[in-house]
């Protein structure tokens, strides 16, 4: 165990589920003694959805290298079909844990199938190709969603596109109305649901990186004409990371939408693109605990802030400005060593008492 | 040390700025015994002039009710949700969690579903002032496909109209008063509000044998730009355009349409209130737009003057139909509150089944700016009629 844990990255790895799972126990205990507030409590599952979206995209950024500007898209599509499946399946699967799972399943593989049609073609280019198509990627979901009209009666399902054209037979009723998205999901998602989701996504990254189809995409991201040297595949490997991440963006875009009561299209825009990408940038590219800890801090600031009445997102700002240039700054790197080297020196310390 | 000192630079506008905020949190005065009403708007992004306008309404209905120093006083406190639904949950929790008693409901349609949902699991109160779709109410029936598919929230009112009702009410005020011949529609297909009226509007309008030569689309990425639905209105010789959408993408339409010389009669519905105050358009282009809207600023009435005046004094504006809802909402609670034995420690709950109880009571006629002899019956739809207005020298004049 020891030798395990002197593996610099294996500790990290395991740092992080530890603290995962730390922050779970304390805030289903904090919530069962009742000392949460209602807001901090409501924003409990989005704040896993964001987690899962931060390191889903950290995946595709951070180990792969490329730069994904609709990872909304992805999300958005995950949402959708998942909101839907949950819908259709209100009467033949009772238990909702189960179907939030189903649902979150189905997400993730629309999601992935689209990553992968999208993959294919963009993947075998070089440069900045993939951030190009993901950006009109997102814009078309948006707008596909919009003009997308699902219902459902005892037959089945039924949709149309562009205009509403669904006639029902009995117990009829619409689902997902095009722009008006879907007023009303039944809220099956939970804190502990987004706690597992959080961990599964943790331990296929994990995984992913530290085996040796990880050190081929990094291999890839570091210096592209090497790895091909050596005979690394390309495409095969861009595709594995960020189908990957498409998937975990859907399955993270189902627990979001069942834990709202509507969702809209156009919730998922280029903004919340950008928002991700924001939460990745902050907690540091490929560092999968920044990500964690970014997601969460940015998604409750505003909540906190509103204090300030109006004076609350110029603040947010502010503390974003502030931060990026404290992480960047080389007399925090400094600071941030001189704490690692203290306890490294205590492990090692400990060791040679031990 | 440069770095440093900039830190401490920016520490110290945040402080600074904490101090501000901090003085201003409280403005929403009132005393210990104020009954706490809570309102979610969009205060900040793209659809702030609405949150901003109801929000302004309700204080000036507050400070009124307040200044009366009657039985009853309020303690507004309006929370910011940028028109996104998960946000107005958010906020809607921080109300919560503030002590809310009575909700004013969210301002706009997509974030009012959400809240409604919220309000209505927790039997709080919820009046809003123009979150018009009728997923807000729920129980309504889709006028495409006849069915229901939100069961009713008993404890949700709204104010305003709701979106069907002015899509059928346009399409029968154009056929009674028989005003196009061929008909174009322009609506935005990926806004609650606008494809909401619009839906219905199609359905009377074909009952009504109403003659639609042109049916065009825009979304908020393309509201810029009208030349092409225009000019498709305009090569099927429509001799008048429906635009049920927000004033400021049809003042653009109403540019555009100038510029190319083509002057049909266009026909809004309450979102086109507030056209005349669009800066830099040219309100002659606006002669003759026939708008159903609920509020005329230009009211001779002497409640609306008053209203007016004060929130000329105190914002500097023109009050929109927004504002005259959010004020009518603080008002209609307040009757309904009279003589009640409430104070600042009934809970939301018990507060939520008196008012539901007032306003569903067949007796409650509410008079406001918005409407004269107001009802609600269970539906949670307001019945009031429809002002038909014109524009006519820049300035609203009823059609009847």
């Amino acid at each position: 165990m020891k030798k395990i844990l002197k593996n610099q990255a294996t500790r990290t790895n395991f740092i992080t589920y530890g603290g995962v799972i730390l922050a779970f126990i304390l805030l289903q205990g904090l919530s069962a003694a009742g000392a949460l507030s209602s807001s901090l409590k409501g924003q409990l599952v989005p704040i896993c959805a964001y987690v899962v979206m931060a390191l889903s995209l950290n995946l595709t950024v951070g180990v792969l290298g490329e730069l994904s500007l609709g990872h909304a898209g992805f999300m958005s599509i995950g949402a959708f079909s998942g909101a839907v499946a949950a819908a259709a399946m209100t009467d033949s699967i009772a238990s909702s844990p189960i179907r939030l799972a189903v649902a979150m399943i189905i997400g993730a593989a629309i999601a992935g199938v689209s990553g992968a049609l999208i993959g294919i073609p963009v993947l075998r280019l070089k440069g900045d190709y993939l951030a190009i198509v993901t950006l009109a990627f997102g814009e078309i979901i948006k707008s596909i969603i919009n003009n997308l009209y699902i219902g459902i009666d005892v037959n089945g399902l039924h949709a149309s596109f562009l205009n509403n054209t669904i006639t029902f037979g009995d117990g009829g009723r619409m689902i997902l109305s095009g722009p008006m998205g879907i007023p009303g999901i039944q809220k099956i998602s939970s804190f502990t649901g987004g706690f597992l989701l959080i961990m599964i996504t943790l331990i296929i990254i994990f995984n992913l990186v530290d085996s040796r189809a990880g050190r081929a995409i990094m291999a890839l991201r570091d210096n592209r004409i090497a790895a091909e040297s050596v005979g690394i595949p390309v495409t095969k490997y861009k595709m594995m990371a960020f189908v990957t991440s498409a998937a975990l963006a859907g399955a993270a875009g189902a627990l979001f939408s069942l834990g709202q009561n509507t969702i809209i299209a156009s919730k998922f825009d280029f903004n919340t693109s950008i928002l991700i990408l924001v939460f990745v940038v902050l907690g540091g590219q490929g560092r999968m605990w920044g990500s964690i800890v970014a997601a969460a801090a940015l998604t409750i600031l505003p909540e906190m802030l509103r204090e300030f009445a109006d004076y609350r997102m110029l603040i947010y700002a502010i503390v974003l400005i502030v931060v990026m240039l404290f992480t960047n700054s080389a007399g925090a790197k400094q600071f941030t060593a001189k704490i690692k080297g203290m306890f490294v020196r205590d492990i090692e310390g400990g060791e040679q008492n031990g | 040390m440069k770095r440093i000192l900039a830190i401490l630079m920016a520490l110290m506008m945040v402080l600074s700025l904490t101090a501000c905020g901090g003085s201003k949190a409280p403005a929403a005065d009132g005393s210990a015994t104020a009954l706490k009403l809570g309102g979610v708007g969009p205060l900040t992004g793209g659809a702030a002039i609405y949150g901003n306008a109801a929000k302004q309404g309700a204080e000036i209905a507050v400070e009124e009710i307040n200044a009366m120093g009657g039985e009853i006083t309020f303690d507004l406190r309006y929370e910011d949700d940028a028109h996104d639904a998960e946000k107005s949950v958010n906020a809607y929790n921080t109300l919560k969690d503030w002590g809310m008693q009575i909700f004013l409901g969210s301002v706009t349609s997509t974030p009012g579903v959400a809240t409604s949902v919220e309000a209505n699991a927790d039997n709080m109160f919820y009046l809003t002032p123009s979150a018009s779709s009728t997923d807000v109410l729920g129980g309504v029936e889709n006028p495409l496909t006849g069915t229901v598919d939100i069961a009713r929230k008993a404890n949700i009112f709204q104010m305003c109209f709701v979106d069907p009702n002015q899509g059928s009410a346009s399409a029968q005020y154009i056929s009674e008063k028989a005003l196009g011949e061929k008909i174009a529609i322009i609506y935005k297909n990926d806004d609650v509000y606008s494809t909401g009226i619009y839906n219905s509007f199609a359905a009377k309008a074909a009952e009504m044998n109403l003659n639609i030569v042109s049916t065009t689309t825009f979304t908020t990425d393309s509201q810029n730009d009208f030349s092409v639905q225009i000019a498709d209105a305009k090569d099927k010789g429509a001799d008048l355009i429906f635009l049920p959408m927000y004033y400021d993408a049809a003042s653009l339409i109403l540019t555009q349409a100038n510029a190319i010389g083509y002057n049909p009669t266009f026909f809004g519905v309450d979102g086109m209130d507030g056209i005349l105050t669009v800066e830099g358009f040219d309100t002659a282009l606006a002669e003759g737009v026939i708008l159903l809207t609920p509020f005329n600023a230009d009211s001779e009435d002497e409640a609306t003057k008053s209203f007016v005046a004060k929130y000329k004094e105190k914002y500097g504006e023109i009050p929109n139909q927004f504002a005259a809802d959010g004020y009518d909402c603080v008002y209609a609670i307040y009757e309904a509150l009279k003589g009640a034995d409430v104070n600042s420690k009934t809970s939301a709950s018990d507060m939520c089944d008196l008012l539901v109880a007032k306003f569903t009571d067949s007796g409650f006629v509410f008079n406001g700016l918005t409407g004269e002899d107001m009802t609600w019956d269970v539906s949670g739809a307001v019945s009031k009629a429809p002002k038909g207005m014109v524009i006519e020298n820049g300035a609203y004049v009823g059609m009847d």
